[in-house]
């Protein structure tokens, strides 16, 4: 990364190490939220971004590690923190497995599949067998967490500290991860799978455990925002948040680190504005930036923020080289 | 098996034909634009939903039952030659991500509109069939249904054999190239691929209506069905996908009574889906495809 | 008058150009064709044609630019298209390719009886007009799409290799009917042909083309007479 973008993530970073002094509790919530959305685009972005593999589904991944937490803290009363490990281990494990039958599954079917995942979990998850688990329809209240050691922050501003370190871990290991050989073979089996095998690349192992890498980060995500949001309920977790997480890496820019970022913002503040125009409003919104954004920004924000610094670097005189914000992407951004 | 079971039986099998009656509409609709076009229309159910909306609108307007109908029909094609014209025919050949995305677009928008437009209250929806067609068996809405489904998926049949425009429809959808070569104009083909499509849709919103109650989000599950209906029944087979949409239905109604209990009905879909997909993708009734390298 | 007026032809796929500003023109009532090894341009000269591919040029048809028309269009002029590996709609039958034909023609009675004499021409489709068209041989799918041409009752029919995978008798067969529709019907034909010597022995005229040019032309009757020509560039 070069020079000028460290030291803008530096500020940026130092910035939001501030926020939460300065804003009502709410809006630190709110910004907690961001984060944990954060994560989870990151997450579907690494599967269908830069690996190809559609999925309309990743709000599952997102309800198991909700659930994962819920449970955890509430029926075993296993601390937050804890949760954190157990619900990216069960997402990877699942999303790796079913990672394997989708090997068979090319771009629309695959995303069939995963549709139908998301479409259906709500009923699983009501299920009045699983009812002494999952809490059925009434779901799972858990308990925000306060600050260890008596810190002199709330439980929200705590929280927030918590999902921003969380965040920067996992955003750390993403960029290493997609930056590096294993995100150059992923991209390599998006853009022709079949080449990429004749060059050696082993398509099915990397494409399942993308799958549960990406599934591993959506459920950690979900179990950071059950704790924020100190409650889980299957109707939370319907279709539109798979398609909600889809539209957050369209947005925010496909094939893109800092893309997730924009992304999280996005998603969850857009519905916060619209809603005051009607309660229908948000959704509209968001299908007419998904048609749009298709039809002329297929970069996302993170492509059309790169081509404006870019456009920035050329009319200074200065020769550093590289991006502004976030280090080009392996590949040229492609829906 | 005593004769209670029977006629349970009996009563679930033909309930479940007469809700596999719209799962085969919609299946067919689903096959008929992926024959043309090799695209899932994952917004079929919403656009289903709207007509829905619209014909209640009409009825709510005074107008009676069958004029509701005809114009709401009318309506749902004129949507359907609308969205593939205008929506669909700019990413027809765009990678699968953006066509996905669009088609996702597409369905939240139709969704909100309705909600926008008429509240997310559920409403009722009258069913046309009179008390006169009760019977031991089916209740009248049922069987209407089925009579219903039967006589518009012979009017397609007789349509696309036996029409010179059927005729030129099929054709465009198996060989856009010699279709051209031929004078067929294949794009205005496609849009009344989709056109048919929607009107069919909206016939199956009509009939589910009754039933689950008229909501934004009414056609969620039952796009499901239908998916798994056309998958299992061959995804480019207009026969299996209407066989697959019976089949389903029924399935679906006697696992829910006897095996599996109604909760987990949607779960069973998803099964069969990803079943198929592994095990046989082309479908009961489907073509293998082999494709090179 | 030239029924078919080609000048300065260029065509692309893509970014490869094929056709390098061919002319060529073809009178009403004859039958010329177009001779040249493979990757001479041949095909790409029909599918330019019909507005298959990126075409530049004048192309006229019957004193009309069709240059900027589109192929659905170019059909509804009179030109009927039997394309490089036929074409056949395969998962229809044999009657409803014949019918597809005719797809742009109001005149119901006519084309009713010129069915009939598609079935005349070629007596096995007559037996086969129920049976799936992929399903029909290499020889009967021929037939088949010259037929279905045929069907739109055209001033101009572009043949594009119609002996290739056939055996010698059946092409004999095909260009004897070639040769009497052309007479009785007066349709006018481009035929483009590896297999020079049955070319010839068909066409009036003939031009040939050699990576995207025209390098010889003349009556069929001289080329055959030249031994000269014939050996170097038609290898016989």
């Amino acid at each position: 990364m070069s020079r000028r973008a460290l030291v803008g993530l530096l500020v940026l970073l130092a910035l939001a190490a501030l926020l939460p002094f300065l804003l009502s509790n709410y809006r630190v919530f709110q910004l907690t939220l961001v984060l944990v959305y954060a994560i989870a685009l990151l997450g579907l972005n690494m599967l269908t971004g830069y690996n190809g593999q559609v999925s309309l589904g990743h709000g599952a991944f997102y309800a198991i590690g909700a659930y994962c937490a819920a449970i955890l803290m509430d029926r075993w009363g296993v601390p937050y923190w804890a949760t954190l490990p157990v619900a990216g281990a069960v997402c990877l494990v699942a999303g790796f497995l079913f990672g394997l039958p989708a090997l068979r599954l090319e771009g629309l079917y695959l995303a069939l599949a995963t549709f139908a995942l998301g479409v259906s979990l709500p009923q699983l998850l009501k299920y009045n067998h699983l009812e002494e688990w999952t809490g059925g329809v009434q779901g799972i209240v858990i308990i925000k967490p306060e600050a260890p050691f008596g810190l002199p922050v709330n439980a929200d501003q705590w929280l927030y500290f918590f999902t921003l370190a969380v965040t920067i871990a996992m955003f750390v290991v993403g960029r290493n991860l997609l930056h590096g050989r294993i995100g150059r073979a992923m991209v390599a089996i998006r853009d022709n799978p079949v080449a990429a095998q004749a060059m050696g690349v082993n398509t099915a192992l990397y494409k399942s455990l993308t799958f549960g890498v990406s599934a591993m980060y959506t459920g950690v995500a979900g179990a950071l925002g059950a704790i924020a949001v100190q409650f889980v309920a299957p109707d939370s977790f319907n279709i539109f948040l798979s398609l909600t997480l889809l539209i957050g890496i369209v947005v925010g820019g496909l094939a893109s680190i800092s893309g997730a970022v924009f992304g999280a913002f996005f998603i969850q503040f857009v519905p916060n504005i619209a809603d005051a125009i009607s309660k229908a409003a948000p959704w509209a919104i968001f299908g007419v930036f998904l048609i749009v954004f298709v039809y002329l920004m297929p970069g996302g924000i993170a492509g059309a923020v790169q081509m404006a610094s870019a456009k920035l670097m050329r009319k200074s005189s200065q020769s550093e080289t590289g991006g502004a914000k976030q280090p080009v992407t392996p590949k040229e951004v492609v829906p | 098996m005593t004769r209670g079971t029977m006629e349970a039986l009996m009563h679930q099998v033909l309930a479940g034909l007469a809700t596999g009656g719209i799962y085969a509409s919609l299946a067919l609709a689903l096959v008929m634009i992926y024959q043309a076009t090799h695209l899932v229309n994952f917004a079929q159910g919403e656009m289903a939903m709207f007509c829905t909306y619209i014909a209640w609108s009409f009825l709510n307007a005074g107008f009676g039952y069958l004029p509701a109908f005809l114009l709401t029909v009318a309506f749902g094609f004129v949507l359907g030659v609308v969205i593939e014209r205008v929506v669909i025919r700019p990413v027809e050949r765009a990678p699968v991500l953006s066509v996905v995305v669009v088609f996702i677009g597409l369905l939240v928008i139709l969704n909100s509109l309705a909600g926008w437009i008429y509240t997310y209250t559920i409403k009722p929806f009258p069913s046309p069939f009179p008390e006169a067609l009760a019977n031991p068996l089916m209740s009248p809405h049922e069987l209407g249904s089925i009579l219903v489904t039967l006589v518009v998926l012979t009017l397609l049949f007789l349509f696309f054999r036996f029409t010179p425009l059927g005729l030129a429809m099929r054709a465009a959808a198996q060989n856009p190239e010699s279709s051209r070569l031929v004078g067929i104009r294949v794009g205005w083909m496609l849009a009344l691929g989709w056109g048919l499509a929607s009107a069919i849709g909206a016939v199956a919103g009509m009939m589910i209506a009754p039933v689950v109650y008229l909501d934004p989000n009414m056609m969620g599950g039952i796009l499901l069905y239908a998916f798994a209906a056309a998958l299992l029944g061959g995804i480019d087979s207009p026969g299996g996908a209407v066989f697959g949409g019976f089949l389903v239905g029924v399935l679906e109604n006697v696992l829910g009574a006897f095996v599996i209990g109604n909760e987990l009905k949607l779960a069973v879909a998803l099964v069969l889906i990803i079943g198929v997909l592994v095990v046989r993708p082309s479908g009961l009734f489907g073509r293998v495809h082999v494709s090179r390298v | 008058m030239a029924l078919l007026d080609v000048k300065g032809l260029h065509a692309s796929y893509g970014a490869t150009r094929v056709l390098h500003g061919l002319d060529f023109s073809l009178d009403e009532g004859s039958i010329t064709t177009l001779l040249g090894a493979n990757g001479a341009g041949k095909t790409t000269t029909l599918r330019a044609l019909c507005a298959m591919v990126k075409t530049a040029g004048d192309i006229r048809f019957g004193g009309e630019p069709i240059g900027a028309r589109a192929t659905e269009d170019i059909v509804r002029m009179g030109i009927a298209h039997v394309p490089d590996g036929r074409g056949t709609f395969a998962n229809l039958t044999t009657e409803e390719n014949l019918r597809l034909g005719a797809y742009t023609r109001k005149d119901r009675q006519a084309v009713e009886a010129d069915l009939e004499r598609m079935y005349g021409y070629f007596p096995r489709l007559r037996e086969r007009r129920a049976q799936q068209a992929g399903t029909l041989s290499g020889g009967e799918q021929q037939m088949l799409a010259v037929s279905r041409a045929l069907m739109l009752r055209p001033r101009l029919l572009l043949l594009d290799e119609p002996s290739f995978g056939l055996a010698p008798l059946v092409v004999k067969e095909l260009f004897g009917i070639l040769r009497t529709v052309n007479e009785k019907e007066k349709v006018s034909m481009l035929l483009v042909e590896q297999n020079a010597a049955m070319a010839l022995d068909l066409a009036d005229r003939a031009y040939l083309l050699e990576t995207g040019r025209v390098v010889l032309s003349g009556s069929s009757r001289d080329i055959q007479g030249d031994d000269a020509v014939r050996r170097s560039y038609l290898g016989y």
